[in-house]
């Protein structure tokens, strides 16, 4: 016990020199947690939002459906199967059917998805009780993204136009009944949401669907002809990709946090080991080993990331619960980046494993670092260290 | 070996190169010393008294020859049992005092004392005990650099005291002190000399030192020139 007694001695000896660079290895301590944390916070929101409001518990496509490719929507459809209908009717699952349309707002032509949602779903989180309207015209639910491009608001008409399953081109006048705030840019852009029945009976395709949603922690996913089951591993697979290039970003600046700290610690120790050549030579001629001496000295360095640890702790801790309950007002260009969840604010999530995963993270690099220039001290003769040379 | 020497050298060699060439700083030494003499290694820079008690103090090894300490080679010594000679044995005093500058003065003291593992409490009175010796018991939480070159040198002679060793080396021990310092210093010495039996060996040209030796070797060129020995106390008694 005696080195980290000596060590701790020795650090805190040192004074301003020793503050110093604890200050920016907290710095670093808090900074790295803060952005890691954010980059969590940002995965998090993504997934709850959408899970929430598009992905429910997992889907069932029709087999040729594919959301990246216009071309085949208009094949897209089936009826649905019994399996299928099972849930639906249990409340266990929702049917959406998709079909391409052109609205004409102020004149303009914009070419937009329409999808049929049953009103009375709760299956993802829509405000589509709004739909569940009679009358010639067809009621429409928006995203505020959708309604702010098409410059539409609630209670507006605008004239859609659609093919059915024959190829006839067909036309009405939707009226907006609920504008919708959303944190999900993939359910709001360039779409309109009307009531499953109506779309289907426009369209010809009685009893249709293009998908199935299904509720959350569903379990049982009965195999279907025709429609395939889409994991939520597959259907968030382009948010954690998303995350992840995010996260890359954020790990440069990491390693850059991290390199400075680092490099603040290493410049200490060369100075220390060439400063205290003397005082090597002391210690050995007081009986202290070279293995001792590399260990005092790697443990000294070591330790900054320890006090660091301490000092991020005391302003860190407030500092950061502070940022997580409040979140990072994001602006509102932030709804144009395509990512899930983050609406008006993000906010960051300290989980144990990142904080505890930092910690001895910094701490072993900080140790790895301290111990490479106290190597000198292995070849060092205690005649020289007492002149004051290096060997 | 005679068993009854602290420390024997033996045809003692010891050449340092220097670029090309070689200079030989102790040219076939033979010394023996025994318990509680207080003797000095006199002679001009460069005659080997630094060297020889480097190699006496197993902070260096001979090129040639052997060097026995406490019936133990330094030459055959690792890096470990040198270092352990040199806690239980071997104290150390310098011209520069080399204190820690962190540590108090009772930290300073106490510190061969932590490498030995002893309690808490005995270190305490070890330490009390060796700054009563050097009379500085009222300075025991003063930063070296609080205290004058002669109370550093006072701290530093209580380190090397403190764990009671069989030899202390001092190596120019008053070079930096006035004259009323060294006669106290060297008084202390004298008399942790006479009342612990250590064995004191000075390696000096201090005039001041010279005086209270008891054996004067001069060295020159790295080779012993005279080995006297003094009777102090006949002197002592002629002088009352």
């Amino acid at each position: 016990m005696i080195i980290p007694r000596l060590a701790i001695r020795n650090l805190l000896g040192a004074g301003l020199r020793t503050w110093l660079n604890v200050i920016v290895l907290s710095f670093s301590f808090v900074v790295i947690i803060w952005l890691q944390g954010l980059y969590k916070g940002m995965g998090d929101q993504a997934r709850v939002a959408q899970t929430d409001s598009e992905y429910g518990g997992g889907q069932y496509w029709q087999e040729i459906y594919d959301p990246f490719d216009p071309l085949t929507l208009q094949d897209a459809h089936a009826v649905i199967p019994e399996s299928l209908q099972t849930l639906i009717d249990n409340g266990q699952a929702t049917p959406i059917l998709i079909s391409q349309a052109t609205i004409y707002p102020e004149g303009r032509l914009q070419i937009i998805q329409m999808k049929g949602i049953d009103p009375a779903q709760n299956i993802v989180n829509l405000p589509t009780q709004p739909l569940d309207q009679e009358g010639e015209e067809l009621p429409a639910l928006i995203g505020a993204r959708m309604a702010r491009n098409a410059g539409l608001e609630v209670g507006d008409t605008v004239t859609v136009r659609w093919r059915d399953a024959q190829g006839t081109f067909d036309a009405r006048d939707a009226r907006i009944v609920q504008i919708m705030k959303t944190s999900v840019p993939t359910i709001d852009q360039a779409q309109i949401w009307v009531p499953l029945d109506k779309l289907q009976s426009l369209t010809r395709m009685e009893n249709e669907a293009t998908l199935v949603i299904l509720a959350q922690n569903t379990e049982e996913f009965p195999q279907t002809s025709g429609w395939i089951h889409k994991d939520m591993d597959f259907l968030l697979k382009d948010i954690e990709m998303l995350v992840q290039s995010k996260q890359i970003g954020g790990s440069i600046i990491y390693v850059i946090l991290l390199c400075l700290a680092m490099l603040a610690i290493f410049n200490t120790q060369v100075l220390s080991i060439f400063r205290r050549r003397k005082e090597m030579g002391t210690l050995m001629s007081m009986g202290m080993t070279r293995g001792k001496i590399i260990q005092l000295f790697t443990l000294e360095g070591a330790m900054h990331s320890v006090l660091a640890a301490v000092v991020a702790a005391i302003y860190g801790i407030p500092l950061l619960l502070w940022s997580a309950k409040k979140g990072w007002a994001m602006p509102e260009a932030v709804d144009d980046y395509g990512i899930a969840g983050l609406g008006e604010a993000l906010f960051p999530v300290y989980g144990t494993g990142l904080v505890v995963g930092t910690t001895i993270l910094i701490l072993v690099v900080t140790t790895i670092v301290s111990f490479l220039p106290t190597r000198k001290i292995a070849k060092l003769k205690p005649t020289d260290a007492l002149r004051g040379k290096m060997t | 070996m005679d068993n009854s020497y602290l420390i024997k050298t033996d045809e003692l060699v010891k050449i340092f190169p220097m670029g090309e060439s070689k200079i030989t700083a102790l040219n076939h030494v033979n010394l023996q010393f025994k318990k509680a003499e207080f003797a000095g290694l006199v002679g001009p820079s460069g005659s080997g008294k630094t060297t020889l008690l480097n190699i006496v103090g197993s902070l260096d090894s001979p090129t040639e020859g052997s060097a026995t300490v406490m019936d133990q080679k330094i030459e055959d010594l690792s890096h470990k049992q040198g270092a352990e000679l040199r806690n239980r044995h071997i104290g150390f005093i310098f011209q520069t005092f080399n204190l820690l500058p962190v540590y108090t003065v009772f930290e300073n003291i106490e510190f061969p004392l932590l490498l030995q593992n002893l309690s808490s409490q005995e270190r305490k009175d070890k330490v009390m005990k060796a700054l009563e010796w050097v009379q500085l018991a009222d300075r025991v939480k003063s930063k070296p650099a609080q205290l004058s070159g002669g109370e550093s040198q006072r701290v530093a002679i209580a380190r090397a005291v403190v764990k009671e060793p069989k030899i202390i080396l001092a190596d120019e021990p008053t070079a930096n002190l006035d004259a009323t310092n060294s006669h106290n210093i060297l008084q202390t010495l004298e008399k942790i000399n006479q009342e612990l039996e250590t064995t004191f060996i000075f390696a000096t040209h201090d005039e001041k030192v010279i005086q209270y030796l008891r054996r004067k070797i001069t060295l020159i060129d790295g080779k012993v020139a005279k080995d006297e020995v003094y009777d102090k106390s006949a002197s002592q008694g002629e002088e009352q």
